[in-house]
């Protein structure tokens, strides 16, 4: 059965690539990876939302911003509007679809910009060691003192809500760990054999990174992100939950759960699409990026 | 049969590994008396540490499948339920394995793990049992036994790791003693000191053991007989000096040509070409036929038979009974003796 | 042990100051003026001024952390915007209502999580690990404040069972009349520690059950409850230490799930000061918060540590 993708994934579970990797390695990992079928069933149902949310106009004729006051929240199955109304009269499949866009955009975009600056700065650390170790590990270790999401809580907070300062909000939150997933990757690399090979024969420090670190070490570090975009995902619906980030009367499913929070006495189901939206979509995300691991586990 | 300590007819072991399986042990018979020797001889892969789990049933349970007869102590072993098996475990037999240090659990005292043996198997007091494994350190030779008792496995040398592990394979006076290679994972001259000590030990207190060893110079230290194990399967048997002296099978012939010993200076380090079958598909001829110097075309046909030239020794070769004289593997002067070479196989 | 002890609690200082630091930073990364972030717009041009002195507000920020620093270290995290009382007294029974919910939630999700994740290990691919795990990745999958109204949905609107909001009426006591509060916050808020426990001690017990040791244990006639024993106190020392670390995750953490049942802890507080722009209590609740999570790790550190006969002696 396999392992658990999760937040808190031990650092011990992300290795570097034990053998140098090559060009059929990759083709190995898609073969794997299009024989699991539950990967394969959670990317594809990723991929019918992502869909659905681009082409949001063609789907639904109505405007997730336009309602009218008689026909708030009527409930699932009204004729016209199939997944009811919210309580200001919106068509409730239209704020979902158009809101899926500001969601997996609050949500996926601190992971991508984490992943750029944190793997920058922890292969950085890795592969140097010493006094530029210490300096960007320690401060790590210091945004790793606060629980994840005070931190993005009490800086989002700070500044005001938005959907700018969500974004940077929780990107700090995301950056250390990171960083530290790429450190410990990268410090792995430094005694394994081909890349001692590659500095006794010479070659520059910039080149070694280049041409034997990077392919990988990268790999890994990718697949931990992955692990990321669903917390991040229930993180970003979370601060709009609380008035920060997205403000109304913009669609995002957080905001959206907020704003619909009175009308579980009366229309109950309507209340928690919200959530079911956010949960589909993060339950898919972390069982691919768990196949996604298995897949790149040469040993398994 | 209650005088022999093990009876074992046609005993097979298989795992189940996917769809296929690897036939581990294949119909081994032998029988084993009341404080005798046997040592158990092979390569990796060749069957032996299975074949000494299979007398404890300590083979994973779910991946193993074993038949034929086995009694151990009387006991059906096959057929055996779980807490009958789990009743004769530490009490009627007892195992000491290669490597005490992961043998052994990191987080209770050497003194708990023995008398949690004890108390599994007899109903006597605590202080008693603590009693018991006072002097069980000091049977098998650890010094300052008292505070030893409280002492975790890390805290010992690998000597020491071995001796306690030996101590709580003892502490419920079993018959028989399992031994896994427990002298590989130690340093040449420790050894020497626990083969001696397993010696002392098994005279003293009246066991039968078996050794399961790749190490003919160990082999020849503490057995009074030897069966050569290759493919699952016992292809020699023998009193330890005959054996060693002149072996029968091609195989074992070529095992003891391939020692280093003090003899070999100067001469070219004989081996034998090739590698061990694959066990998921075993053929029904003889296993060693692909890499045997004398193989002849009846040795691909069908198994062979135990042959027996002489009262107590047996083996699986063609050749055998055909042969007028027994050939040796070397020049007698030359051959292993019973003092322990670095036999390094 | 004792100079590791030494040892970490010296590296914890230098980490808590940072932390100050940071949340210290808060007020200045908050748009507008500082001062305009701890007082209120009708503040006395006396009130300000002195506040401006004390705090150091036009001095250099070095110079204003350590001022800041040393009032808090006085207990005075100023006075919060909205209603003008100190802010560490606001802080005080919030915080005991949030280490109530938040132990209940931990403590529940230790003990499902160790049992599932325990047998799971034990009966590797059996149907009980299929659904372990799967439970495992609902668990940590789910927006743990969707979960909330989906209780509350069931149990009171629905069921009518439980209440839906508040902590009970006046202090709290522990009688029935309070405790009905404490169940479904303390059930939403502990199913993603349960997922995390359950996944981590299944790996544990997998790992454990791999050693040779076990086959010696089997070896030794020993019965299943003491099998169970052996791998139960090698998978302590780990799992203690996570059920300590999600501990600190839920004290920092629980704002979403209170919000949900308007729980009147830490995390209300915090989200009042959200609505309010109050930021004196965002400042001062997040600062406590954080150090509770710093002595926690502080304290789980050393407790695995001993717990470990391998450092212990050394």
């Amino acid at each position: 059965m396999k392992s658990v993708a999760t937040l808190t994934a031990t650092i011990a579970d992300v290795r570097p690539a034990q053998e140098p990797q090559r060009a059929g390695y990759w083709r190995e990992v898609g073969r794997r990876l299009l024989r699991d079928r539950l990967t394969m069933v959670c990317l594809s149902i990723l991929l019918l939302m992502a869909l659905a949310m681009i082409c949001a106009p063609l789907l639904s004729p109505y405007d997730p911003l336009q309602g009218s006051m008689i026909r708030r929240l009527k409930p699932v199955g009204t004729p016209g509007h199939w997944l009811g109304t919210d309580e200001l009269g919106r068509d409730m499949f239209a704020r979902l679809i158009y809101g899926g866009r500001l969601s997996w955009f609050v949500g996926i975009t601190p992971v991508a910009i984490a992943f750029v600056i944190g793997s920058g700065l922890g292969i950085t650390a890795g592969f140097f060691g010493g006094w530029v170790n210490m300096m960007i590990m320690r401060i790590t270790d210091v945004f790793y003192a606060f629980p994840s999401v005070l931190l993005a809580v009490a800086i989002s907070g700070a500044l005001g809500p938005g959907i700018d300062n969500a974004i940077i909000a929780m990107t700090m939150v995301f950056i250390p760990m990171m960083i530290r997933v790429s450190e410990s990757v990268t410090a792995g690399t430094r005694n394994l054999d081909y890349v001692e090979a590659a500095r006794s024969t010479g070659a520059g420090a910039l080149t070694v990174v280049r041409v034997h670190i990077l392919p990988n070490v990268l790999g890994p570090i990718f697949v931990y992100a992955t692990t990321l975009v669903s917390v991040s995902m229930i993180l970003a619906s979370g601060l709009s939950f609380i008035g920060l980030g997205v403000k109304p009367p913009q669609p995002e499913w957080g905001l959206m759960l907020n704003t619909l929070r009175t009308a579980i006495y009366t229309q109950p189901l309507l209340a928690t699409l919200p959530g079911v939206s956010i949960f589909i979509t993060s339950i898919c995300f972390n069982l691919a990026s768990d196949g996604l691991r298995t897949a790149m586990d040469v040993r398994a | 049969m209650s005088e022999h300590l093990v009876r074992a007819r046609q005993l097979t072991v298989r795992f189940a590994q996917g769809k296929s399986f690897i036939h581990a042990v294949n119909g081994v018979d032998f029988d084993l008396h009341e404080r005798e020797v046997l040592c158990i001889l092979g390569e990796s892969g060749s069957g032996k540490s299975v074949t000494l789990r299979a007398l404890m049933r300590l083979n994973p349970p779910s991946k193993t499948i074993m038949s034929g007869e086995l009694e151990v102590g009387g006991h059906d072993v096959v057929a055996a339920s779980e807490p009958q098996m789990s009743a004769l475990r530490g009490a009627f037999v007892s195992m000491i394995f290669q490597d005490p240090m992961t043998s052994l659990d990191p987080v209770f005292t050497i003194g708990a793990q023995i008398t949690e043996t004890i108390l599994r198997h007899e109903r006597i007091e605590r202080s008693e049992a603590r009693k018991r494994a006072l002097n069980l350190l000091d049977l098998v030779q650890i010094p300052a036994a008292r505070r030893r008792l409280d002492s975790y496995p890390h805290e010992l040398s690998g000597g020491l790791r071995q001796r306690a592990m030996i101590a709580i394979a003892l502490s419920c006076r079993p018959k028989l003693l399992l031994a896994d290679e427990p002298t590989t994972a130690l340093d040449a001259s420790v050894q020497i000191q626990i083969l001696f000590l397993l010696r002392e030990i098994q005279q003293e207190m009246g066991m039968g053991m078996i050794f399961v060893t790749h190490d003919l110079g160990v082999a020849g230290e503490i057995a009074d007989r030897i069966a050569v194990m290759y493919a699952g399967r016992f292809i020699e048997e023998g009193p330890v000096e005959d054996l060693m002296q002149a072996p029968l099978h091609p195989y074992a012939r070529g095992l003891l040509g391939a020692t280093v010993h003090e003899g070999s200076r100067g001469s070219r380090l004989v081996t034998i070409p090739g590698a061990p079958p694959d066990l998921r598909h075993l053929p029904d001829a003889c296993a060693f036929a692909p890499r045997c110097g004398e193989m002849e075309g009846i040795c691909l046909e069908g198994l062979p038979a135990l042959r027996s030239p002489a009262p107590g020794r047996a083996a699986r070769c063609v050749h055998v009974t055909d042969r007028a004289s027994v050939t040796p593997a070397v020049d007698a002067a030359d051959a292993p003796t019973r003092r322990v070479s670095n036999g390094a196989r | 042990m004792f100079l590791y002890t030494i040892r970490r609690v010296l590296y914890a200082i230098p980490i808590a100051l940072a932390v100050s630091l940071v949340c210290f930073m808060l007020v200045h990364i908050a748009p507008g003026d500082p001062i305009d972030a701890i007082l209120p717009p009708d503040a006395s041009a006396e009130t300000v001024a002195m506040v401006r002195k004390d705090y150091g507000l036009d001095k250099p920020l070095p110079v204003q952390f350590g001022l800041w620093l040393a009032h808090v270290v006085q207990g005075d995290f100023g006075l919060s915007l909205a209603n003008r009382r100190p802010v560490l007294n606001e802080m005080k029974v919030a915080a005991g209502r949030t280490f109530l919910l938040a132990s209940s939630a931990a403590l529940l999700g230790f003990v499902i999580g160790s049992v599932l994740g325990g047998l799971a290990g034990a009966f590797r691919g059996s149907f009980i690990d299929r659904m372990a795990v799967g439970f495992a990745v609902a668990g940590i999958s789910v927006p743990h404040y969707w979960l909330g109204m989906v209780f509350v949905i069931i149990f009171s609107v629905v069921l009518g069972w439980l209440p839906a909001i508040g902590a009970g009426p006046g202090d709290w006591a522990w009688n029935w009349l309070h405790i009905r509060h404490l169940i479904l916050p303390a059930v939403t808020l502990s199913v993603i520690p349960a997922g995390l426990v359950t996944r981590t001690v299944r790996g544990v017990v997998v790992e454990i059950l791999s050693q040779d040791f076990i086959t010696t244990l089997r070896g030794k006639g020993l019965r299943h409850l003491m099998l169970a024993l052996h791998v139960i106190k090698n998978a302590a020392p780990t799992s203690i230490a996570v059920m300590g670390l999600q501990l600190g995750y839920l004290m920092g953490g629980s704002i979403l799930v209170e919000t949900v049942f308007a729980w009147p802890g830490t995390g209300m507080l915090l989200n009042q000061a959200i609505f309010q722009r109050d930021i004196p209590v965002l400042q001062g609740t997040t600062l406590v918060l954080a150090m509770i999570f710093v002595t926690l790790n502080l304290t789980v550190d050393l407790i695995q540590t001993a717990l470990d006969p391998r450092i212990r002696r050394a």
